[in-house]
């Protein structure tokens, strides 16, 4: 023991210690005077990136501001960590929710609501936000999240393949698509010029939950999930739907039992000439340099109604609000919503109308072509259980999954939906 | 070590009469106290206090908290899906360990003999041992995939038609315990290759000389000899497996596979807390797991005494 090298005293590495102690904590302090926001996002992929230029844009214009931006994991994770802090009563200042969620975040407990007076100090009011998302946003007369935007499942091609297969109108973009056999049709003749498939589709996770979605509201199927209850969902519709999807993988048309990366890569690397996605892989595909546009998931059921969520920023709870910090807050909010034309770029549609409408967005493109989905967005059937990365979303996407993977019928598949969420709704509610 | 505290000097007479109330305490307490008290805090302190929430309708978003009695218990007791998950830990438990600890065996015997380049397999073997848990499963994602991925690559090249390693319900837990066997096979296969290296040359000589074979130097001097490392081994196998969860999350992104057929107890524990909020519930279903574990352990302590004759 004795002959090793020679060690530092315990007091020279406590000293050590102490010190790098301190140089840290002053590095964390910032400059006096200045008002410290704490922001949580969940954005990481292309997203994030423009989330980042947004933030810094916001940091030039308020140098008396110090935004302290935290980008966590998206999905069931970062609502855990969002939950838990703002359980504790030490939230971060603003946090992004998507709206889906809001009834499982039992707001008034986890979350605090908006003062629309001090709001309309920064020039932002409801009346500036699609009524459907207010609507939602709103609870007991009292406004507990604004939108960001929205983000619908959309339709992207490759403009190379369906320009072989004559899918193109005159202006250079995909004609329409309407109903089932055209669509077959299409993705049939996209089939012909890949070789391989017409459609790359995530068949794991909560994709098969969002097509689903998407095509029974197209039907103006609804589903009512009372608590203590049983699910309440129109089984006709509900199986032409599954059929469907069903014969999209049987036939080959649409990629089978491929994951997220999977079907992006599929589609990416010219495989397939259609991709059903949320509208946030543009970065991907424009870093790809690969020749792609997008619109909005064709009307194969009657309407143009598609399914998606909506980002919006939340007040997680805080046992006591600093009226310095809740200003300086409000501020952060408003500004990202008023230059969310960067934000547009993600493939997002801006939420705060009147972005929607400057010409810098207008001349987005693909990202502007289908800005006018907002109404037909639908979020998931409000409960509080359901949402983006909830259970609910979790257990349709398993049994749904089965339906393009051929392993369970429709109706099986419908059955084991029907069961997973009554169970839902008889598990005592935590809110 | 200890002799250091006894020789402490009586320099001050008058201290002697009352020592120090920290001198009068075993030397071991102290040095071990620092690692009790976060064994404490973090571990029995929490066991204890799930174990009490177990009987509260708690809930993270701090709206319930009422107390409910056994209910969370019964709950339970007939929810399907809590017993599938169970299945499923149990299932990966069976599945993985008996290859873990054969496996691990069997490299080390390879690489235990003078070799060239010997030093490249320790490390190959070792190796995938060190990566996060992340980048294995990454890894094993890719592999997985289908159309492109190496392994159903594989075996369409082969003229075999591909398989669902990821969509497929029977074959999604597999693809989880392949994925381990490769990525911790190196902790047993180092904890064989020490024990190897600790057997006396002269047992090989003198059989040896007394004419014994390759096979019959394994089974009657390696494999005896190894006992006690089998046994250590084999429970930790055993307690590694039954606590799967990483690998089985981050390959199902969370979604717990088809059908929730890659779904551990342990991850149903976590929806439950913390994607669903329900804390009382999510300690009845792990306080009846660790209460299995312990079940485990001791049953293990019986069949394999951790002293053996051996010790000279």
């Amino acid at each position: 023991m004795a002959d090793g090298p020679p060690r530092p005293s315990r007091r020279a590495v406590l000293g050590a210690a102490l010190a790098l102690g301190t140089l840290t904590l002053a590095g964390c302090g910032g400059e006096g005077g200045t008002t410290k926001v704490r922001y949580w996002n969940l954005f990481g992929g292309g997203d994030g990136a423009l989330m980042l230029t947004m933030q810094d844009e916001f940091r030039n214009n308020n140098p008396g501001i110090a935004l302290e931006a935290v980008t966590l994991a998206w999905g069931a994770p970062y609502y855990t960590k969002l939950a838990m802090a703002a359980a504790g009563g030490r939230a971060p200042d603003v946090a992004v929710l998507h709206l889906s969620r809001l009834t499982g975040y039992a707001p008034g407990h986890l979350l605090d609501p908006f003062d629309e007076k001090l709001l309309a100090e920064f020039g932002v009011t409801r009346d500036q936000f699609p009524p459907g998302l207010i609507e939602r946003a709103t609870v007991d007369g009292r406004l507990y999240a604004l939108p960001l935007d929205t983000h619908p499942f959309v339709m992207y091609y490759n403009t190379d393949i369906a320009q072989k297969a004559g899918l193109l109108g005159p202006d250079g973009k995909l004609a329409p698509i309407s109903g089932p056999d055209a669509l077959i049709d299409a993705l049939t003749k996209a089939k012909q010029v890949t070789g391989a498939y017409g459609l790359a589709l995530d068949n794991l996770d909560v994709m098969p939950w969002r097509l689903f979605w998407a095509l029974y509201r197209q039907q103006d199927g609804d589903i009512t999930l009372p608590a203590g209850g049983s699910v309440g969902i129109d089984d006709v519709k509900a199986l032409k739907v599954l059929n469907f999807m069903g014969q999209l993988t049987a036939e080959g048309l649409a990629t089978r039992n491929v994951d997220y990366p999977g079907a992006v890569a599929t589609f990416a690397g010219g495989k397939a000439g259609f991709h059903w996605n949320g509208g946030w892989e543009t970065a991907t595909f424009t870093t790809a340099k690969m020749p792609y546009s997008m619109t909005r998931l064709p009307n194969i059921f009657g309407n143009a109604r598609t399914s998606g969520d909506a980002h919006s920023f939340v007040l997680p709870h805080q046992r006591a609000r600093d009226p310095i910090t809740t200003r300086a807050s409000y501020r952060f909010i408003t500004e990202l919503l008023k230059s969310s034309v960067t934000w547009g770029r993600a493939g997002h549609v801006p939420a705060y109308q009147p972005v929607v409408a400057e010409p810098a967005y207008l001349a987005l493109k693909p990202q502007s072509e289908y800005r006018d989905v907002t109404p037909d967005v639908q979020l998931d059937p409000p409960a509080w259980f359901s949402g983006s990365g909830s259970d609910f979303e979790n257990q349709a996407g398993s049994a749904f999954q089965r339906v393009l993977a051929g392993s369970l019928t429709p109706e099986q598949a419908l059955a084991q939906f029907k069961a997973a969420v009554d169970k839902l709704l008889s598990t005592p509610s935590p809110v | 070590m200890a002799t250091i505290t006894t020789q402490a000097p009586a320099a001050v007479p008058v201290t002697e009469a009352r020592p120090a109330l920290w001198r009068r305490v075993p030397t071991g307490v102290l040095f071990t106290l620092p690692f009790l008290l976060f064994y404490a805090a973090f571990l029995i302190w929490p066991t204890i206090s799930a174990f009490g929430l177990s009987f509260f309708n708690e809930s993270l978003t701090g709206t319930r908290g009422e107390l409910v009695g056994l209910r969370n218990w019964t709950e339970m007791l007939g929810d399907a899906a809590m017993w599938s998950a169970l299945g499923n830990t149990l299932y990966f438990t069976v599945l993985s360990t008996p290859p873990l600890v054969l496996l691990g065996l069997v490299m080390a015997l390879l690489t235990n003999r003078v070799m060239p380049l010997r030093w490249l397999w320790r490390l190959s073997f070792f190796m995938p041992f060190l990566l996060p848990a992340s980048v294995m499963s990454l890894i094993w994602l890719w592999l997985y995939q289908p159309g492109f991925g190496l392994l159903n690559g594989a075996l369409t090249s082969l003229g075999i038609s591909e398989v669902g390693w990821l969509s497929d319900p029977s074959l999604a837990m597999i693809s989880v315990v392949i994925a381990t066997l490769w990525w911790t096979v190196g902790f047993n296969f180092l904890l064989y290759l020490a024990a190897l290296q600790q057997i006396p040359e002269q047992l090989y000589e003198a059989a040896s000389i007394d004419g014994a074979g390759w096979w019959q130097r394994l089974w009657s001097i390696t494999l005896p000899m190894l006992g006690r490392t089998t046994g250590l081994v084999i429970v930790l196998q055993l307690l590694a497996s039954l606590r799967l969860f990483d690998q089985a999350y981050l390959i199902y992104q969370g979604s717990g596979g088809p059908a929730f057929s890659a779904r551990p107890v342990l991850e149903y524990v976590y929806d439950t807390a913390f994607t669903s909020f329900r804390f009382g519930y999510a300690s009845a279903i792990s306080s009846f797991f660790f209460v299995l574990i312990v079940v485990v352990s001791v049953t293990q302590l019986k069949l394999f005494p951790s002293r053996r004759e051996d010790e000279r």
